[in-house]
């Protein structure tokens, strides 16, 4: 087993991040790479692929199920445990905080599964990275459309201009210690309650 | 006070209430501590997150800790149990094919005897049995095995046990991946409104005082963070006791159902909160005593009994040595740390750490700090009695 390449399970159900974090892989080293896409009969699936290693997001419910795995008792089956790095750098920190797990086989060599890691986590990273700024740009647009909404109503009610409206808003937050969002936020459902 | 805020990690279920209610109702504030409510989206990944320090405290399945101590899965970090979360939950559904099949073999879904339902389940079943647990170390595992194994199945031979988290379990019976499941509320019941299974027992009904969640720490946190450690177990210890007023049932399932926390509609939740289980998509009501405890009989004391039992549940499985288990499992339950937070308070505490399992089929007044504590019933569906080593 210690000369034969790795070989690698990547659970994914996103196709495109599937093959970003295959790529990732490949440029490590030379591994041999399955990626399973279906949640369903998860379990089985690992077991008869039989990988030394398996990558799964942290955030994926399914991961409870790879815990199966880990009370194999048969005589030809695997236990597969969650990949803890004795060798004190920290990897499976960096790996939790990424957002990716690493499932590995009874005996492996950890630093046969470094190299495996660090590409995982640095692509994971950037997964992690994407997912907050998208957050952030849907969070912004939101508000900016609550604020419309605030400023088109101040607008309508006490018929004044787009800035000045604005400005009224503006200074509600400023007196109040609040966001201008929230301000917003406030003025539209109360609006909503009183019809 | 300075408020300290406390990241505590949960799993959308009923039997968070305590941690949610604790920082809601203004329990936590009390304490001069602010609980930072992260939902994780698996066990595993909340045993994890609890494991490396991403939150300080989490709601966890009971045998979690036990199975740590155990090397069964995880990165074996010591955790320990220093409060019971909640007693009781879960619930035993079925598909409606088999559902419909169980009627015509003259089962009359009483959903209070587990040795009927068993039975009418074991005869229902032609080849092995596809049931669903959130977790391979959970109150939902142990409860089926001790069941069915109890009416004579091989276990676990002629079962098929799935692991599907919980928010997922009625999906996987409606995709017919499996042909009944073990869930915590509100699973079980969601499984019901949306018309793919009915409820056949709940799990009170195979043991009636079995220990489901517990609040977990890291043992090295537990011992370096006393006073914090404390103050949590008090918040939701009143938070428990809280819950357990009938008057506030309304109030908790309309917190419990916001979008942030389980995001479930407020009247499946109080199904669990009152007991009153509906079961099949026709309506049909049925009424269960200590569906969810999250106060009476103590229901807080973490008992080293308690895990005792479920390390060397745990061990005949995995083919460990019972007595080095269930002794490994009895460190994990902090009796000694949940005294301790809870001395000066109003709770009456039992003067043991330990108790037989099982024996009690009617409420009994013990040994307490006030002498007013009443527990049990606790008794296990086929009357066995549960003997510990330790005391």
């Amino acid at each position: 087993m210690s000369s034969a390449q790795l070989s690698i399970a990547i659970v994914e159900t996103d196709r495109e991040r599937a093959l970003l974090i295959e790529q990732s892989l490949r440029e490590a080293g030379e591994f041999t790479i399955h990626v399973v896409s279906e949640i369903p009969g998860l379990a089985r699936r690992i077991q008869a692929l039989s990988p030394d290693v398996v990558l799964i997001d942290l955030e994926s419910p399914s991961r409870d199920t790879l815990e199966e795995l880990a009370l194999a008792s048969g005589p030809l089956e695997r236990p597969v445990a969650m990949f803890v790095d004795r060798s004190g750098d920290g990897l499976t920190d960096a790996a939790i905080e990424a957002g990716v797990s690493a499932y590995v086989v009874d005996g492996l060599k950890p630093q046969r599964v470094k190299p495996v890691l660090d590409a995982a986590i640095a692509r994971f990273r950037m997964f992690q990275r994407m997912r907050t700024e998208l957050a952030e740009t849907k969070r912004a647009l939101e508000e900016r459309k609550v604020i419309d909404r605030a400023k088109g109503m101040l607008m309508k009610a006490r018929g004044v201009g787009e800035d000045e409206a604005y400005a009224l808003l503006r200074k509600a937050a400023m007196d109040q210690g609040k966001r201008v969002a929230d301000v917003a936020q406030a003025l539209v459902t109360a609006a909503g309650l009183l019809g | 006070m300075k408020t300290t805020t406390l990241s505590v990690g949960f799993i959308p279920l009923t039997d968070a209430a305590p941690l949610i209610i604790a920082q809601e109702m203004g329990y936590a504030a009390e304490e001069g501590i602010a609980l930072d409510l992260k939902r994780a989206p698996s066990w595993s990944s909340l045993r994890d997150m609890l494991s490396f320090g991403r939150v300080d405290a989490a709601h966890m399945l009971s045998p979690v800790p036990v199975a740590a101590a155990l090397g069964l899965g995880g990165a074996g970090v010591p955790l320990s149990a220093v409060s019971v979360l909640s007693v009781n939950g879960n619930v035993i559904g079925v598909s409606n094919a088999l559902a419909e099949k169980l009627r015509r073999q003259g089962h009359d879904f009483g959903f209070n005897d587990a040795r009927a339902a068993g039975a009418a389940l074991i005869a229902a079943t032609d080849e092995t049995l596809r049931i669903g647990v959130p977790f391979p170390f959970s109150m939902h595992a142990e409860l089926l095995y001790y069941w069915l194994s109890a009416l004579g199945l091989s276990v676990p031979e002629a079962l098929q046990v799935r692991t599907v988290p919980p928010p997922l379990m009625a999906d996987a019976m409606e995709a017919g991946e499996i042909d009944a499941f073990c869930v915590g509320e509100p699973w079980g019941s969601m499984a019901v409104e949306n018309g793919v299974g009915a409820l056949l027992l709940p799990g009170a009904a195979i043991w009636s005082f079995a220990p489901e969640k517990v609040l977990a720490v890291r043992s090295d946190w537990a011992e370096t963070e006393q006073s914090l450690l404390g103050r949590l177990i008090r918040a939701s210890w009143r938070a428990g006791r809280w819950l357990a007023e009938p008057d506030s049932r309304t109030l908790a399932s309309e917190i419990l159902s916001r979008p942030d926390y389980l995001g479930v509609p407020a009247e499946v939740l109080d199904r669990a909160l009152t007991g009153r289980m509906v079961i099949s998509s026709q309506g049909e009501e049925r009424q269960v005593p200590r569906m969810l405890e999250f106060h009476h009989g103590a229901a807080s004391f973490p008992w080293r009994s308690q895990a005792e039992w479920i390390g060397r549940q745990l061990a005949a499985r995995a083919g460990l040595d019972p007595e080095g288990a269930g002794k490994a499992g009895r460190a994990t339950f902090r009796s000694d740390l949940h005294r301790a937070a809870l001395a000066g308070t109003s709770a009456d505490l039992p003067g043991a750490s330990s108790k037989l399992e099982g024996s009690l089929a009617e409420p009994l007044p013990v040994a307490s700090e006030s002498g007013q504590l009443f527990l049990g019933p606790d008794r296990f569906f086929d009357g066995r009695i549960f003997e510990p080593d330790g005391n």
